[in-house]
């Protein structure tokens, strides 16, 4: 059915509509609005007809297998498209008014919407080759993104993003290469049966490759420095974009091979993943105490959380599934809403450095509030989102026994107070060190406040009412190729 | 910077014509043989490059017949639109349809399959053309 298809071919066109329009900004702003509501539209039937009817599958030019490419829709994917469509609503929302929105050139729309569509794609394909390609797509367009403006410091993360990224969407083409000379399949789940059929070393091989690429893409300890080194030069609402897309993709690829293609998965690599996920929970959160720049407090925060992600597709279990499936939704949420409270933070108080900022819960107490709510759902203190999230990796880990694992999950906890904190302290409590400053008047904030607490509604919507979204996880979890219970 | 020499820009004025109209047969020839519309677009951007060689940039981009991004992206779209009519069947997107129309005594085999082609022969002269023509005027501006 075309539903499948409609998340990867709403933003494809809308984004050529827009690069026609680049000359008549009017134009191109409303071609982009109407393309972004299409798009939640068809995320929400599509996840509506995933609930009722199951993993929907079609094959693009009903070739018959093995040469036609396969997308299939499961729960995980229709959800992920869900909140693609709804980040990219927030961000447009954000760009129509006056907190730090990013310059007004004529790229930024085709590239916002080109960089949904190979995201979306890449949730939804179910081809291995398939995905290089929405992989190189999101890769093109996300350099485009970094490189609006063209200060010096933005090329110069363009560079390094572009560097580090192209070398694990290598990898990621060479183990697609080689696990097609191994087996002859590229489709995900005929891929999975063959490549139980080959030698367990080059298996083993062939998987630490496609695992290397993977982690390279979702910014894992020792292969996230693609993520700090260029998130700190974006505006807020691309940032939003990035933050809640583009590490997603390696997260969304990784927990499908783990739970079908690479089943039964190497117990070398399940323990492999598991200490790399306990670095990037450390390492992420250490970069964060380090550091003063909002901006990279969160990026280095996101590893961190993909660290956790990471631990529970470690876990390699229908409970750590769903549990990995609830965090990286949760994630995504509040890591971009906190990332657009620091865009506002910034326009209020002129500043990303901690250092010189501070008075802000006196002047703006409703942006105070905000941020409170997102930084305890991201450290996780009950009942918001995060504490669910670590709830469910935490007993999981005790459950099977790693306790270390879950102990260093707890430990990280308490660190991701300390950087949120912090910027509580620095940003809100604390007087301005300049005596006589005034929070700068910013014109049009209401459309970046109604995407903010909108952000802010979903989380405290799922936290206070956990049910229906761990229900979701759990058939999701079950829904996953081989994830049956 | 304008190239003095007069007997390349004479022949490169019928030759440039010449260079197109064979980047469409190699286009229109590719579904039955080797060609299509990767091959043919890089012929027209050959064409594009040769132009502003003998020429300069201005006068070359003048001659494409929209701007090179605009013309990459209809190629784009022109390849979406021709997974549609493969919708009004009931057949998965991009299914391909083949007919015959008969003028008289000509047949003419037609397809949605060609309409993609043609995307992609757009979006090649569009991306590379742009692209060659971007670097060729970095050339002309060395002093």
């Amino acid at each position: 059915m075309i539903l499948t298809l409609l998340p990867l071919l709403v933003p494809l066109a809308t984004a050529l509509l827009c690069a026609l329009a680049r000359s008549m900004p009017r134009l191109q702003r409303g071609i982009s609005a109407g393309g972004a509501l299409v798009l939640l539209l068809c995320a929400l039937a599509l996840l509506h007809q995933v609930l009722t009817h199951g993993t929907m599958t079609l094959i693009a030019g009903n070739w018959p297998l093995p040469f036609g490419i396969v997308f299939a829709a499961d729960l995980f994917g229709a959800a992920l498209v869900l909140l693609a469509a709804l980040m990219l609503c927030v961000a447009l929302l954000w760009q129509a008014s006056d907190a730090d929105a990013a310059p007004a050139s004529p790229g930024l729309y085709p590239l916002m919407h080109g960089l949904v569509a190979g995201s979306a794609a890449a949730f939804l394909t179910a081809d291995l080759f398939n995905l290089y390609i929405w992989f190189e797509v999101t890769l093109i367009c996300a350099l485009g993104l970094l490189v609006q403006g063209g200060a010096l410091r933005q090329l110069d993360a363009a560079l390094k993003y572009f560097v580090l990224n192209l070398f694990g969407t290598l990898l990621l083409l060479a183990a697609v290469a080689l696990l097609h000379g191994a087996t002859g399949q590229l489709n995900f789940t005929a891929l999975g049966e063959a490549a139980a059929r080959l030698d367990p070393a080059v298996r083993l091989l062939l998987f630490g490759l496609l695992l290397l690429a993977l982690l390279i893409k979702s910014a894992a300890f020792p292969l996230f420095a693609w993520l700090p080194a260029s998130y700190h030069t974006l505006p807020a609402p691309v940032l939003a974009l990035f933050s809640a897309l583009l590490t997603k993709i390696g997260i969304c690829v990784l927990l499908r091979s783990f739970t079908g293609l690479f089943a039964p998965t190497p117990v070398l690599l399940l323990t492999l993943l598991g200490w790399i996920a306990l670095f990037s929970m450390l390492t992420g959160v250490l970069g964060a105490a380090y550091h003063w720049d909002l901006r990279r407090i969160l990026a280095f925060h996101t590893i961190s959380q993909i660290g956790y992600i990471l631990l529970a597709i470690a876990l390699a279990s229908p409970a750590g599934n769903a549990a990995a499936i609830f965090f990286a939704l949760h994630h995504s949420v509040v890591k971009a809403g906190l990332f657009l409270v620091a865009g506002l933070i910034c326009r209020q108080a002129g500043h990303y450095d901690l250092r010189r900022i501070g008075g802000l819960y006196a002047a703006r107490p409703g942006l105070a509030v905000l941020f409170l709510l997102l930084a305890l759902a991201l450290v996780g203190i009950p009942p918001f989102t995060g504490f669910w999230g670590k709830y469910l990796i935490v007993r999981e880990s005790f459950v099977q026994g790693e306790y270390l694992w879950g102990a260093t999950a707890l430990t990280v906890g308490f660190l991701t107070l300390y950087s949120m904190a912090k910027i509580w302290l620095q940003a809100f409590w604390k007087p301005h060190p300049d005596k006589n400053w005034q929070p700068s008047v910013v014109p049009r904030t209401t459309p970046a406040y109604v995407g903010l607490g909108l952000l802010v509604l979903v989380t405290l919507w799922a936290g206070l009412l956990p049910e229906r979204l761990l229900l979701f996880v759990t058939s999701a979890a079950a829904a996953l190729p081989g994830g049956g219970p | 910077m304008r190239s003095d020499a007069l007997l390349a820009q004479v022949f490169m004025r019928s030759l440039y014509p010449l260079l197109l109209l064979a980047s469409l047969w190699i286009l229109l020839r590719g579904h039955n043989a080797p060609g299509g519309g990767f091959i043919a677009g890089l012929l027209a951007v050959a064409a594009s490059a040769a132009y502003a060689l003998v020429f300069d940039v201005a006068s070359s981009r003048r001659r494409l017949p929209l701007a090179p991004v605009s013309l990459a992206a209809s190629g784009v779209l022109l390849a979406l639109l021709s997974g549609l009519p493969a919708l009004l069947g009931g057949l998965p997107f991009l299914t391909h349809l083949w007919g015959t129309l008969t003028f008289g005594p000509v047949e003419l085999p037609v397809s949605t399959g060609m309409l993609f082609d043609l995307g992609v022969y757009l979006c090649v002269w569009g991306v590379f053309g742009g692209y060659c023509l971007a670097l060729l005027r970095s050339i002309e501006e060395i002093p």
